[in-house]
């Protein structure tokens, strides 16, 4: 994925011959594949059996319903960009750095992966909230996070930057240095070499972070819930509309759900075309 | 999907997996008791105390007897109902809920078991000086309601419209237990909850009494569901629960009476 023009030119001819491709590809693996495939789409199929179509459009156009999608994609799309600002220069710290206690900070990185939601949720009220670590210094600042929609991309991006920064570290390493030391002794600068080589190189790699950064900030729902609240255009995105809907009008929720998976594919689609030309 | 993962972390991938795995097996065989009969009683939320209070008790009138509380919010435990779950005794925190499980043919006869009211939550020391409803519309009082969605939130909007009030809440949270936690959290400076959850709180918070909440009376409906295979410990515990003993349990812990 991160091969050279020239080899690329040479593995999309080498993708003709039948025999190339089953060299790494045994025949048993198309069964588990299948099986894992059915997995996630038979969900989603069944999921779209439960559409009322006569009724879709109105359900996923109501003011509620718009007011939450505009909210989600809006905050979505700052966090994202908040998680390249900050997590582009942390997996290149973690991939090229040579500092100890470097795999313990990886570690504590990748902690809101495993940490459910609502935890990550309570623990950002612990550190922002009125009471919380930098809540009360903020608030003499007249800076009042809660039930605001900066509580909502503080919640996006705490769980979504872990996901860019594991994938751009992951490419960051198997690319190697070695085009960064030949550009270095050319007489590039560290910027230089980081802008013009590294990350061009890398590109797939961002790309692909960068996607499940958004989509998971999309989805978002434990943290941003229990840390930020939910009003009406201010801080009920999609997913807390999604789970609301469903305590009286579960179409609506299933309308907007598909709504929710619709933009996920298209955004997915859409990056992975362009990081694969 | 072009990510790639480092070695450590797909090593920690396999081991989170089989983690998972055990975790599964483990919880599975929890789930056979020794030769004995589990009944599973599912409950609204508010309901878990008193449940679990009455269930113990129950569980040492009849030894054999294993009861598992399923609880969650009335109308998700409803669907999981509609869907099959195998529940053998259903209480609801609203006759609307249940209701629909009646009309549904799913649910025996219901039988009321407790009232419960709105009161004010406060953080302790009452910051904000609420004293009464009229306080929550004052402007700059950071509150935080349930949703109109949700039973309790249905409630605050009667007690609300019957008072002739307008609320401008800072949030409107998907269950009363996400306003309890605003207040515990003191985030919000004052919230509206069940008699129930200020009692279950302690000394977290304050609870604030108004007149108004009689306008919105919530009651807990109890019943069985239909085709259940344990049909007699069914009735047994819904029996225990109406008793004198199941009533003080709910009394003590703020309930009304039916």
């Amino acid at each position: 994925m991160t091969a050279p023009a020239t080899t690329r030119a040479a593995r999309r001819r080498a993708t003709r011959d039948p025999a190339e491709v089953a060299a790494g590809l045994p025949r048993w693996a198309f069964l588990p594949a299948a099986v894992g495939g059915l997995f996630v789409v038979l969900p989603l199929i069944a999921l779209g059996t439960r559409v009322d179509l006569t009724g879709y459009w109105g359900l996923v156009t109501s003011e509620s319903a718009r007011a939450a999608l505009v909210l989600s994609l809006r905050t979505a799309a700052v966090s994202t960009l908040l998680c390249l600002g900050l997590g582009v220069p942390m997996a290149i710290v973690l991939a090229r750095g040579r500092f100890r206690g470097r795999n313990l900070l990886r570690a504590f990185v990748l902690v809101p992966l495993v940490l459910p939601p609502v935890v990550g949720g309570v623990a950002l009220l612990a550190t922002f909230g009125r009471r919380g670590l930098l809540g009360e210094s903020m608030e003499v600042a007249g800076l009042q996070v809660a039930f605001s929609t900066t509580a909502v991309v503080i919640a996006q991006t705490f769980v979504a930057l872990p996901f860019l920064v594991i994938s751009l570290e992951g490419s960051l390493r198997s690319a190697g240095t070695r085009y960064d030391v030949v550009a270095a002794s050319l007489g590039a600068g560290p910027t230089t070499v980081l802008r013009r080589v590294t990350l061009p190189l890398v590109r797939p790699g961002l790309l692909s972070g960068t996607v499940l950064a958004f989509a998971r900030a999309l989805g978002e729902f434990g943290a941003t819930i229990t840390f930020a609240g939910s009003l009406q255009g201010v801080t009920r995105t999609l997913p807390l509309e999604i789970y609301l809907q469903r305590e009286t009008d579960p179409d609506a929720a299933v309308a907007l759900s598909l709504l929710l998976v619709a933009i996920a594919v298209v955004v997915i689609a859409g990056t992975h075309h362009r990081a694969t030309p | 999907m072009t990510a790639v993962l480092p070695r450590r972390a797909r090593a920690a991938g396999a081991a989170l997996v089989a983690a998972s795995a055990a975790v599964v097996v483990t919880a599975c065989s929890t789930g056979t008791t020794d030769g004995g009969t589990t009944l599973t009683v599912y409950a609204a939320a508010s309901l878990t105390e008193a449940f679990e209070q009455i269930a113990a008790d129950f569980e040492t009138e009849h030894p054999d007897v294993d009861v598992r509380l399923g609880v969650a919010g009335s109308s998700t435990l409803a669907a999981q109902i509609q869907q099959g779950a195998p529940a053998d005794v259903f209480a609801s925190a609203d006759t609307s809920t249940m209701d629909e499980l009646v009309a549904d043919g799913l649910v025996s006869t219901p039988q009321d078991i407790a009232a419960n009211a709105l009161e004010i939550v406060v953080p302790p020391g009452n910051p904000a000086g609420v004293s009464a409803l009229a306080d929550l519309a004052e402007p700059g009082l950071r509150l935080v309601v349930c949703a109109p969605e949700v039973p309790c939130g249905a409630a605050t909007t009667a007690v609300v419209g019957h008072a002739g009030l307008t609320l401008h809440p800072v949030s409107e949270e998907q269950s009363v237990t996400d306003v309890l936690g605003k207040v515990t959290a003191g985030e919000a400076d004052a919230g509206l909850v069940y008699v129930t959850d200020v009692a279950r709180a302690g000394d977290q918070v304050e609870g604030v009494m108004f007149r108004e909440s009689a306008a919105a009376v919530n009651t807990y409906p109890i019943a069985t569901i239909t085709g259940t295979p344990r049909p007699a410990l069914a009735d047994e515990f819904v029996d225990a629960v109406l008793s004198d003993d199941g009533r003080a349990v709910l009394a003590d812990l703020g309930f009304a009476a039916p």
